[in-house]
């Protein structure tokens, strides 16, 4: 019976375990080191503001894994001989493999600041920085202040969750408005403000120069690089981004670049080594993804597709329209296809935005300026259907439809105000005066 | 939600997570109401009754809304859950199992020995907590209060005090807030005041709450409940009349446009208190799959329990010869099994392809009850069934399931099975509700595509105990015959996956593979075969 192992029990190993099981008798190993179960890893911070306990952010129960032949191994996979398809585990064990497939998720970045490995700085992405967190941040009393480095969707979690207890946070984001990288301006502006309305103090335009330590090595202060000025702090969280944890790799034979990298089909420059999920690093990148893609949602399309040519039908990986979603504190934030912030934005793209005068819901819909081409859409507070804007994507509706016939991708629950009728109207008045 | 307006002039953060000095002041006033009441249960007799009455439920009502307002109303509007699994009181710590075991016992004694609470017996006078009621009884019925009367203002009291509550902490979600408003709305009319006014009326004529409908109202078609009726001509008869429509014709119409919410979370009042008074205990159901197959059966047992001991108990009371009635106990329990077999014919008919191995049992339990019926008929004598004293089936189904499976465990165990322990494993008319649901209703909790990120939240708010997680994760619409439609898992989703509707019966169950945003052609491939 040939042998599958997955490293790493994160959303893509996991879906893609599940669905080997549904297309073949396989025998099936998933290796961690980091949680003996399959978690939510975006549900942790739930954890800490008291939501939920750690066991419901996994979805499965611990019965399901036996039921279905999937053997849960825990340990830390330190060399891949992918010659003799062993793998060696750093408290020494072995463990044979006929096909081997890594999903080993991401780490947060570190840039090189000052401090960065002192005691009560973590970042917020694995089961083992929350444990940190609750040592280092119970309360308002054990930690007076804490301060997040980068404006990103960890980093404005990460200032929620501590806002649930009562902590304050200073918040550095070295973008001169919050994740406008990714965000048109407008959207951008909303989440500014709504972040000063939670109380959290944000510096845009702010670098960290470095991270003061105590006698006891724990962390006490940070200085900004632009004003050098001291924040006192007893937490200082790392959010500037992720990027592909392989450093266990980098001895094998895998090629690896920034991430572990695959072709379209997954598979690696070793036959039957496969990546898939945030570690896999595309050679090319398909439409205007990224070769890199620290997504939920894309770890769990790459999970079903290799399933299918691990079990004999061979077939691309070959995503759909982009769709992604998160929610910044208060406000829910949907986007399908694609809308660009101010940098990487294509020349042809142009944009329509409404926004509610209470400043909390909007959208912004991108379209071709020469041929009116509907090109993605990105909404805040408002809920939209998944199913339609992908039809329309692919019908390639242009803007005018779209617009006319935004009551139709409406998501929101029963009884909720409508804006349909104003985002038309304002639709109509700005095309009359551009 | 606004960001313009930002009521707080605090300048620590506003989320709290410990009460505020207001909020222990409106706690304070809060339990001086309960302590008042306390007193009264231990005989303290007070001068003006009237008077220290309205005080101690004048101050639970404001001590709750100040409460709620110091709580809600200085803070951004969404979701309000923070540190719902640290709080003692709602993560069965020492203040949860205080609070129930104190509302256990307080059932217990409601049911079982009104005296304590200072009931007055034949024509005696009321002494104790009960008698601190008898003016506002007085004023409404003119006559004196009972232990139901005590019991009925205190629920109504709870639901229309934390249903402002729940208003408050839903106040970004107007579907929260309408069916918030309208469980406030039948509980205060329908259960409490329509009854006494109706007292007025007519005097004979027994309580009758019109929204309690067969057989979550076991007591309606008892003998002495149908003759009472009858006795008092055409509003008696009318009102019979309502009862029977209720459960065969209104219900399974609204059910079908609606589903199952239109009665468990918008109408009834066990389901009003749960969504109100309970509503901090929603997250303590049990996920876990065994409880969803316990869930399965004994729900279903209570319902067979009800339809044999109703059907049994007006079999009795039906005489054999046409010439009185026309309604003989030939006829009666004919239509009965027609009725009965004409369902599962229907079901077996139409819809054998939904229901897979659970088919099987359905067929066991319609058979069951068949054949039990004609048991009885043929072993039926005056007084006994199935070879035992009819009254026996009655009574035993009144204390087991009416008293303590509703009462006692239902909402005595709030803060340790959760809000809706008994909605969810005992109540009839949930059962008869969620079956048509299941089969033969508009409703369905939509899943939105591929956007589910499995984080839970949406189970964990499952007063039902349903792992929303496990339809939502695979991009599958909800149809479960237990979802009430309370709505809460739509609003506590991150990311905008879920949406209750009511639209068209094809598609509505529609399990994926593979979700949607991946290859189109995988799609076909793998959810197609």
């Amino acid at each position: 019976m040939e042998h599958v192992v997955i490293i790493g029990n994160g959303i893509s190993g996991v879906t893609l375990a599940r669905h080997i099981r549904k297309l073949s008798d396989k025998k099936i190993t998933i290796i961690s080191a980091e949680a003996e179960y399959f978690f939510s890893r975006t549900a942790l911070m739930y954890v800490y503001m008291g939501h939920m306990k750690f066991e419901h952010t996994q979805p499965y129960e611990d019965w399901f894994w036996d039921k279905n032949r999937i053997d849960l191994k825990q340990g830390f996979v330190e060399f891949i001989d992918t010659n003799s398809k062993v793998l060696h585990f750093s408290h020494g064990e072995t463990l044979n493999y006929d096909k081997l497939v890594i999903a080993t998720g991401s780490k947060p970045n570190k840039f090189g600041w000052p401090g960065q490995d002192l005691e009560g700085v973590m970042g917020m992405y694995h089961k083992q920085d929350l444990e940190n967190l609750e040592k280092f941040a119970p309360n308002n009393k054990e930690c007076k202040r804490a301060v997040i480095v980068g404006g990103g969707l960890i980093g404005i979690e990460l200032a929620e969750m501590l806002n649930s207890r009562r902590i304050p946070v200073t918040f550095l984001v070295r973008e001169s408005s919050f994740w406008n990288g990714v965000l048109p301006e407008g959207e951008s502006g909303i989440i500014n403000r709504h972040i000063r309305n939670h109380h959290i103090d944000l510096r845009l335009s702010t670098n960290l120069k470095e991270i003061k330590s105590d006698e006891n090595g724990k962390v006490i202060s940070v200085i900004i690089e632009e004003t050098g000025e001291e924040i006192e702090c007893d937490v200082v969280g790392l959010t500037a981004g992720v990027s592909p944890n392989i450093d266990f790799i980098k001895d094998s034979e895998i090629e690896t670049g920034r991430g572990v990298k695959v072709n379209r089909y997954l598979e690696t420059n070793i036959p039957n080594v496969y990546a898939i999920g945030d570690c896999a690093e595309q050679h090319e990148a398909i439409g205007n993804r990224r070769p890199i893609e620290a997504v939920w949602y894309t770890g769990r399309m790459m999970g079903e597709v290799l399933a299918q040519t691990i079990c004999g039908n061979r077939i691309k990986y070959n995503p759909g329209h982009w769709f992604n979603s998160a929610k910044f504190l208060d406000i829910e934030y949907q986007t399908y296809g694609w809308v660009h912030g101010k940098k990487g934005r294509p020349e042809n793209e142009a944009h329509f935005h409404w926004k509610h005068e209470d400043d909390t819901k909007c959208i912004t819909v991108a379209y071709d300026k020469n041929t009116n081409k509907f090109l993605g859409i990105n909404t805040f507070g408002i809920r939209m259907r998944h199913e339609t804007f992908d039809t329309w994507l692919t019908e390639k509706r242009d803007v005018d439809y779209v617009i006319n016939h935004l009551a139709e991708a409406n998501f929101d629950p029963e009884f909720y105000s409508r804006f349909e009728k104003q985002i038309i109207q304002s639709y109509n008045n700005q095309l009359q005066t551009a | 939600m606004s960001n313009k307006l930002n009521h707080s002039m605090s300048l620590a953060t506003p989320d709290a997570l410990n009460i505020t000095t207001k909020q222990k002041i409106a706690l304070g006033l809060g339990l001086i109401g309960l302590f008042i009441l306390t007193l009264a249960l231990f005989n303290t007799s007070f001068p003006n009754k009237g008077l220290f009455l309205t005080f101690a439920l004048g101050l639970i009502v404001i001590g709750t809304i100040f409460y709620s307002r110091e709580a809600y109303l200085n803070k951004l509007e969404g979701i309000k859950n923070d540190g719902v699994w640290f709080k003692s009181i709602s993560s069965r710590g020492f203040w949860g199992w205080s609070v129930g075991i104190i509302l256990t016992a307080f059932y217990i004694v409601l049911y079982f020995y009104p005296q304590y609470l200072g009931l007055g017996k034949d024509g005696v006078a009321n002494t104790g907590l009960i008698s601190l009621f008898d003016p506002l009884s007085q004023l409404l019925s003119g006559r004196n209060a009972s232990q139901w009367f005590v019991y009925g203002t205190l629920y109504t009291i709870a639901i229309l005090a934390f249903g402002y509550k729940f208003i408050l902490k839903y106040r970004h979600n107007r579907y929260q807030q309408i069916r918030t408003v309208s469980v406030m709305f039948f509980q205060l009319g329908f259960a409490f005041l329509i009854p006494e006014f109706m007292y007025i009326m007519n005097n004979d004529l027994p309580y009758y709450d019109l929204k309690s409908i067969w057989p979550l109202n076991y007591y309606i078609f008892d003998e002495w409940s149908v003759k009472a009726f009858l006795s008092n001509g055409n509003t008696g008869l009318a009102l019979i009349l309502f009862g029977v429509l209720s459960i065969f014709v209104i219900t399974p119409i609204l059910t079908y446009k609606y589903g199952k919410r239109w009665y468990c979370s918008w109408v009834c009042g066990c389901g009003g208190l749960a969504e109100t008074a309970g509503d901090s205990f929603r997250h303590l159901s049990s996920k876990k799959l065994s409880a969803w197959k316990l869930e399965r059966w004994l729900i279903h047992l209570v319902l067979v329990f009800s339809v044999v001991m109703t059907t049994a108990m007006i079999y009795t009371y039906l005489g054999y010869k046409s010439n009185d009635f026309w309604l003989t106990r030939g006829v009666f329990i004919s239509l009965v099994i027609g009725f009965l077999t004409i369902i599962f014919a229907g079901v077996m008919i139409f819809k054998r392809n939904e229901l897979g191995k659970d088919a099987k049992y359905g067929a066991i339990g319609f058979f069951l009850v068949i054949t039990l019926l004609l048991i009885m008929h043929f072993t039926g004598t005056t007084d006994q069934l199935f070879y035992i004293k009819s009254g026996n089936l009655r009574s035993a189904y009144g204390i087991y399931i009416g008293s303590i499976f509703s009462g006692v465990i239902g909402t005595g165990f709030y803060p340790i099975l959760g809000s809706r322990a008994w909605c969810r494993f005992g109540c009839p008319m949930a059962a008869v509700l969620g079956f048509q649901q299941r089969l033969f209703s508009k409703f369905r909790i939509t899943t939105n595509g591929g956007q589910c990120i499995s984080c839970g939240n949406c189970s964990n708010s499952c007063e039902m105990g349903i792992d929303v997680r496990h339809y939502a994760q695979k991009g599958e619409n909800i149809v479960r015959s237990s979802c009430v439609g309370c709505g809460i898992c739509a609003a506590v989703c991150p990311r905008g996956v879920l949406k209750l509707e009511n639209d068209s019966m094809k598609g509505r169950i529609n399990p994926n593979e593979i979700l949607l945003g991946n290859d189109v052609d995988l799609r076909k491939l793998v959810n197609e075969n």
